[in-house]
């Protein structure tokens, strides 16, 4: 590997030397093409596997795509906007189910982020100074993130079983707190179960980025503080938090996108259907399209859930300037 | 400056429960893969009547655990081999160099982060099975699509990373190590990248994490030769009866590998995190 592109020292100047030579062209137009070289892989894998398939998705929102026409999808027929009519026509079971999905998803997404976030905060700053076994709580508290979804979430499925499980052991048998045996994984309370396993696997990623993100708070800060007089809790609240601000819009955009799109959980803890009080928008899509085999309504559906992200990012990346400087780069 | 003694306690109160909360269902798999198919099937037990390591070894024979292993093994290896080296790649490009379309491609490679999988898990099945008929390569259902689909999961997070940390390696030194003759991409391999080793091997613990632990895409682009553990571990559930100690003992085994690696890597996910996320 040559540096063509590097001029030679005094070429400038010879006298006589009209224009570049064709070594120097060739190098300049090597320099222009590399960063585009250098991009063109993770261009390509992203577009064949993510923005293609989006537009094609698009496509087939339009499609009267049922399971006749999925070996050649293209022959079938146009739908106009039937798909998403059918999809917000809040008055009939199909947009009904959808609504109620959406709303059950913003309100466990609101509770999931807020409660992730908020472990991860307490833990970060209550470990922001050492101590003894410091790094062996930091190890323990990232078992959760390290592992992999379906041993977790299957463990938890196991805690959450009627007969044999942990929880109704120690809720009902235990403390006596329930007159029954609760069903957790079926009913109102497999909303609350869910939510459980999302924070106890979701908080350790606020917690390193929170601790990575109080790394860089300059110790100065809270030592002038102190001279000043203000004390622990003054302190978190006028040097931590602030400091954190940057750290916590990236946080809370990346919890919301991950904790909205979530599809592993739900779908390990309950399966195909989920429960009516916990049936996240992901799986909701996954069964209007997979197992009712309709798949130009779940394309419409996943068309709007984009277009609903894209929308509260947007609003998110105008309110918050750490978000302009982020599309920067 | 010296913490007040209240302080102490109210760290310490929340430290043991958050622990408690976090271990829980790790002991919980622990022991009961330790129990005897009775002692699962009945009433939930703090302490094993007996302790047994036969769910151990029946995994093996009840679903073709091994066969699940090493699928995962070669899909979550090559499609983190793959991810990284793409995004030092990209990430090189975007720290060092200015050229038009530099903004569009970040924004367009960071906005795939929010697309719910979901989207596109139908149009790229077809899209596969397309290119499968056209071309006679195997894409769907095999490891090679799998593989594809994983990589790209991981990307846009590893590039967003990347070129932070990149950022932070002076940009003299590749300067200077072009100076002396190196080429660009000479450059990136002697200079950039063991600067950035931290960041590199947060990116690979990441996007092996991510395809080790994907369920969706696994179920439905897998077949009976290219399943991974992600699917395959449903198979202790029968019709009439789920070996739960069974299940208990295959995922704690499923886990080892990915937790230890983890952990022995998370000093560099954390330092990762610092400079590259954070900044």
């Amino acid at each position: 590997m040559t540096v063509t592109a590097q001029p030679a020292v005094g070429e400038e100047a010879l006298p006589g030397a009209t224009g570049p030579t064709p070594r120097r062209r060739t190098g300049r137009v090597r320099r222009i093409a590399l960063p585009y070289l250098l991009l063109l892989p993770a261009l390509l894998l992203e577009l064949l596997v993510h923005l293609v398939p989006m537009v094609i998705g698009i496509v087939m929102s339009f499609k009267e795509l049922t399971q006749f026409y999925i070996r050649d999808w293209g022959a079938a027929p146009w739908a106009g906007f039937d798909n998403y009519s059918l999809s917000v026509d809040f008055d009939a079971p199909v947009g009904e189910a959808l609504l109620h999905s959406f709303f059950v998803t913003c309100a466990f997404t609101v509770l999931s982020v807020g409660l992730c976030w908020l472990l991860g905060t307490v833990a970060a700053v209550y470990m922001q100074e050492t101590f003894r076994g410091r790094g062996f709580l930091r190890a323990v508290f990232l078992i959760p993130y390290a592992l992999p979804v379906y041993a977790a979430v299957i463990t938890w499925a196991f805690m959450f079983q009627r007969d044999n499980g942990l929880v109704n052991h120690v809720l009902h048998d235990q403390l006596g707190l329930t007159d029954s045996p609760s069903f957790w994984l079926i009913g109102d309370n497999s909303f609350v179960a869910l939510l459980v396993v999302s924070v106890w696997k979701g908080w350790p990623f606020a917690f390193l980025i929170v601790m990575a993100g109080l790394q860089n708070i300059p110790k100065e800060l809270y030592e002038a503080a102190a001279i000043d007089g203000a004390g622990m809790v003054q302190q978190i609240r006028r040097i931590t938090l602030p400091s954190l601000r940057p750290v916590n819009q990236v946080l809370v955009l990346v919890l919301f996108l991950w904790t909205f799109n979530d599809f592993n959980t739900p779908y390990v803890l309950f399966g195909q259907a989920a429960p009516e009080a916990a049936d996240l928008i992901s799986i909701h899509i996954y069964q209007s399209s997979f197992v009712t085999w309709n798949f130009g309504t779940g394309s419409a559906m996943s068309v709007m859930l984009l277009l609903f992200l894209l929308v509260v990012t947007g609003i998110y990346l105008v309110l918050t300037s750490r978000g302009r400087r982020a599309a920067d780069v | 400056m010296a913490a007040p003694r209240s302080f102490l306690w109210s760290r310490r109160i929340f430290l043991t429960l958050l622990t408690g909360f976090v271990l829980l269902p790790v002991y919980v798999m622990l022991s009961s893969s330790l129990k005897p198919l009775q002692d699962v099937s009945g009433e939930f037990r703090w302490v094993p009547s007996g302790l047994t390591i036969r769910p151990y070894i029946d995994i093996w024979s009840t679903v073709p655990l091994a066969k699940y292993f090493v699928n995962s093994l070669i899909v979550a290896g090559a499609a983190t081999v793959c991810s990284v080296v793409i995004a030092i790649f990209a990430a090189y490009g975007v720290s060092r160099y200015r050229f038009r379309g530099k903004r569009l491609f970040t924004v367009t490679v960071l906005s795939t982060q929010m697309f719910p999988g979901i989207l596109f898990l139908l149009p790229l099945f077809l899209i596969y099975v397309n290119i499968g008929n056209a071309t006679g390569i195997a894409l769907f259902g095999s490891r090679i699509g799998l593989i594809l689909t994983y990589l790209t999961f991981s990307l846009p997070f590893s590039i967003w990373m990347l070129i932070g940390y990149f950022e932070s390696v002076p940009r003299d030194l590749d300067e200077a190590a072009m100076v002396d003759g190196c080429g660009p991409l000479g450059a990136l391999f002697r200079v950039v990248v063991p600067a950035a080793v931290p960041g590199i091997v947060a990116v690979a613990v990441y996007a092996f994490m991510t395809a080790w632990g994907e369920v969706l895409f696994a179920s439905v682009m897998t077949n009976d030769t290219t399943r991974t553990l992600a699917v395959g571990l449903k198979g202790y559930a029968t019709q009439n009866d789920v070996y739960w100690n069974q299940v208990m003992a295959a995922s704690l085994v499923v886990s080892v590998p990915v937790v230890a690696g983890f952990l022995l890597l998370q000093r560099y996910l954390v330092a990762g995190l610092t400079a590259g996320a954070v900044k």
